[in-house]
């Protein structure tokens, strides 16, 4: 499959060897542009948060779907739609699919995108890496999912308790499928997590110093700190689950004197810094959208940031909430009933933050910012409810009913999800270069939060009145018919709002040519990547941008006159960096990381059904391995534009080499 | 940024650590998380076993010792690795480096041979509890070591065919954290496992 793509582009200089290197004989170095190869081996970070959204957004699908399956049979009382077995694995699947494989990777995606734009980077500090990362979380959610064609789903819930997980009471291959699977997405979760932790440590741009970071890079960070050590401990978790499950070992066999507490302490000391995994990404958008939106600089950044790393911090001391039913004994429950009420202060000081940036602004009410405020609406009823959840007495009553549910959602869909979908608005002219109907996005936007208040609102009613999650039915006569009937219209109501959204992407990019591109700039942004053109170019910026304030981008358009009004002093398209990236030097592509990925769901396979499946799979691992190893990160057949790159043996590691020569950052004013 | 690279292009990074090794960095910060969870599972197994052979019928305190003096002296070789290929010395460059291979080979070689032998005196990895969580905490630390050998194996290759010269000293440095950090592990490891009753 040796496949040689010569450069056609003009630029170029001859190619010193004039033979293209194939590291071991098996793969040409990948130059394609376009097509299917260019995705396929590419290491551009924005590429890669590019497929990170359409991937998640697939698997909305597949979730949501799972999703109505639930509501249809919870409909109306004793419905017979999904059997009680089928329904566990619906649950299951609908929670473990929107947690890992949407939500997750769509904070993948903005991150991927925005991060290293908003810090000046022509990419993240190990691009193969972040291939790697992608790959392996797309093999692992497809792993996932092929469970349903081998045997049935997962059907312990998403927090696995055992020993309901084990082989006496879990005899299907679903939660063999749920431990390996969520193994692998761990895996790209904390290659993910390290490489922009680097980055944005690392990569920064001169002037950028750590206090003048955007929001969501900050968050961005915080984000993946608590990756990098929340992953481990669920690893463990789940290599002892599948080594209970495949090997007879006896970990969470209580015949053997096994403690079924030990799964809930590990799975929550990762599961809850996860909610915050889940919810800082959208946090950092919206401290991005509320600003550009009311005109006004985000009110008390310091306090953006330092509430976000104290997010970050508690986040770790509040697990066992989850566990007041457990029998904790009472001190336990006082120090973590303390903690979790401790933790909603930084939250409230940001949801504050937010409305005090709204306060006194020009507010112009476009999709974006409505998502945003949606966000701040929905997430502090989510957060009320959560604060109920701290007063342990109260929480022993709401353990396990749809009281939790409604909790969570309103924390999850309601925060994170509302938060992503206003991004997608704001940053899609960045992305593709074209508007998203804002007229379409506004029904979307009302949709959505209708549909979700009607979905997730009564079953703070039905939790209270004793309605139990994860049962697949309920009688008549309870008084739970009501409420569950709006319920399940509300969640049809949100099956209609994705709809018109995936509507608006068609007609939108339909409409596009009609309309003016949107420019670099169309919201009057603040930070850098407005400075680039719309759709960011390969090379991201022409220069180093060199940073002097926070939302330095806005500083060059906008300074004070003699009279200390403010005034624009240029328009971006004046001071974009609209160059050709003659001076930029990229990382090549790469086959390596999408052949090193196959190798996990393969040696999850040989685990469940034939070790020689797994065999061929650690070869494919080792393999690649080598290949990757052997392969320089730079091509040096494909002579950088415009300079000789002498460093370019450097086959031990990624790197990005940024030209500084002529540093000719327009810095207005 | 690597370093000849960053000499290149006078671009260092914002820290001032090379990417490789912040990364190494984090990554370790990650893999006490993993150890951590791993210990405080077995410190919370280890007595709940119903029958079969316990800790104190099998352990042999003077046999691991001698292994875990081994893997301790590996760490010495291997700061002496770095401190020669810093002053240009590659010959011996390689010899340390080659040593530490050694080192982490015999400990990994006394850990085969202790768990045969607890397997021979009745521990299977299923047995009971305490089996479980004994083998598993020790044989992801084992595997650790195997990876780190794998990677002074690979510099050795690297010694060999020329590209491993003073100027790639901080490679060597950087895989020399992950080599002290298995080690750091292990001391924990030994003392709660093996010392404390």
């Amino acid at each position: 499959m040796a496949i040689i793509e010569r450069p056609s582009d003009t630029l170029a200089l001859p190619p010193g060897a004039g033979v293209a290197r194939a590291p071991l004989g098996v793969f040409s170095r990948p130059r394609a542009k376009t097509g299917w190869r260019s995705w396929v081996a590419t290491v551009d970070h924005k590429k890669i948060g590019i497929m990170y959204g359409a991937s998640s957004l697939f698997f909305l699908v597949i979730g949501g779907i799972e999703a109505l399956a639930i509501r249809a049979q919870l409909a109306a009382p004793g419905q017979k739609l999904l059997s009680a077995g089928l329904y566990n694995q619906v649950f299951t699947m609908h929670g473990v699919t929107m947690i890992f494989l949407v939500v997750m990777p769509m904070g993948a995606a903005f991150m991927n995108y925005l991060m290293p734009l908003q810090i000046g980077a022509r990419d993240v500090a190990f691009p193969r890496l972040n291939a790697l990362s992608f790959w392996t979380f797309i093999f692992g959610g497809i792993f996932l999912n092929t469970s349903w064609f081998l045997g049935g789903g997962a059907d312990g819930g998403w927090f696995a308790y055992a020993p309901n997980t084990g082989v006496i009471f879990s005899p299907s291959h679903g939660m063999d499928f749920y431990a390996i699977g969520l193994q692998i997405t761990g895996i790209a979760s904390l290659v993910g997590g390290v490489n922009l932790v680097v980055t944005v440590l690392n990569m920064r741009a001169p002037g950028m110093t750590m206090m003048k970071l955007p929001v969501f890079t900050w968050m961005s960070l915080v984000t993946q700190v608590l990756l990098v050590f929340a992953v481990p401990v669920i690893s463990v978790a789940l290599f002892l689950l599948t080594f209970d499950r495949l090997f007879g070992a006896n970990f969470f066999n209580v015949q053997q004197g096994a403690d079924p507490l030990l799964w809930e302490h590990l799975f929550w000391i990762f599961g809850h810094p996860e909610v915050y995994i889940l919810i800082l990404p959208a946090f950092g958008i919206v401290s991005e959208i509320i600003p550009v939106f009311s005109r006004k600089p985000i009110f008390g950044y310091p306090f953006m940031v330092f509430s976000g790393i104290a997010i970050g911090f508690m986040g770790w001391g509040v697990w066992a909430h989850h566990m007041f039913a457990s029998g904790l004994g009472p001190i336990s429950v006082a120090a973590f009933s303390v903690s979790t009420m401790f933790i909603a202060v930084p939250t409230g000081v940001k949801i504050l933050n937010w409305m005090a940036t709204l306060w006194g602004g020009k507010i112009t009410f476009t999709t974006p910012l409505l998502f945003s405020i949606g966000l701040v609406a929905m997430f502090t009823i989510g957060g009320l409810s959560g604060v109920t959840h701290a007063v342990a007495p109260a929480d022993t009553q709401q353990t396990d009913t749809y009281y939790i549910v409604a909790h969570f959602h309103y924390v999850i869909f309601g925060g994170a999800l509302f938060g992503f979908l206003g991004g997608f608005y704001f940053w899609w002219p960045k992305v593709f270069g074209y508007f998203l109907n804002d007229k379409l996005g506004k029904v979307h936007f009302w949709l959505t939060m209708v549909g979700f208040n009607l979905a997730f609102g009564p079953m703070h009613i039905l939790g209270l009145q004793g309605m139990n999650r994860r049962i697949q039915t309920y009688r008549d006569g309870y008084g739970f018919n009501f409420w569950n009937l709006v319920a399940t219209v509300g969640a049809f109501i949100i099956a209609l709002s994705v709809l018109v959204f995936f509507v608006n992407i068609v007609r939108s990019k339909r409409a596009a040519d009609l309309l003016p591109p949107p420019g670099p700039d169309p919201w009057d942004g603040r930070s850098l990547e407005w400075s680039v053109p719309s759709p960011t170019p390969e090379h991201n910026f022409d220069d180093d941008p060199l940073v002097v304030h926070f939302d330095d981008w806005w500083h060059r358009k906008y300074q004070a006159d003699e009279t200390g009004r403010v005034v624009k002093v240029h328009e971006p398209e004046e001071i974009a960096m609209i160059g050709d990236g003659s001076r930029a030097h990229l990382p090549a592509p790469s086959y390596w990381p999408i052949v090193m990925a196959t190798a996990f769901p393969l040696i999850g396979y040989g685990l469940i059904f034939n070790l020689a499946i797994s065999f061929v799979g650690a070869v494919v691992l080792v393999g690649s391995m080598v290949g990757w190893a052997l392969e320089p990160s730079d091509d040096e057949d494909q002579p950088p534009h415009g300079h000789h790159d002498e460093g370019g043996d450097g086959d031990d590691g990624d790197h990005v080499a940024v030209s500084l020569e002529g540093n000719e950052v327009t810095v207005g004013g | 940024m690597q370093a000849p690279v960053a000499a290149d292009h006078g671009h260092t990074s914002s820290t001032g650590i090379s990417n490789t090794k912040l990364a190494m960095w984090v990554y370790l910060g990650s893999d006490c998380l993993l150890f951590g969870s791993l210990i405080s599972t077995y410190l919370l197994l280890r007595h709940r076993s119903v029958g079969g052979p316990t800790a104190e019928e099998l352990f042999d305190i003077p046999f691991t010792s001698v292994s875990t003096f081994v893997l301790l002296m590996s760490s010495l070789t291997m700061v002496l690795a770095v401190s020669a290929l810093m002053r240009h010395d590659v010959r011996l460059n390689r010899i340390w480096l080659g040593t530490t291979a050694m080192l982490g080979a015999v400990f990994i070689g006394g850990q085969v041979y202790e768990f045969t032998t607890f397997y021979r005196e009745g521990l299977g990895y299923t047995t009971n509890i305490f089996g479980s969580a004994f083998y598993t905490l020790t044989a992801f630390h084992g595997v650790h070591v195997t990876v780190g050998i794998v990677m002074l194996m690979s510099l050795l290759g690297m010694s060999f065919r020329g590209n491993l010269g003073p100027e790639r000293s901080e490679t060597v440095e950087t895989i020399g954290l992950y080599w002290h950090f298995v080690d750091i592990v292990w001391i924990i490891i030994f003392t709660v496992v093996y010392l404390i009753p």
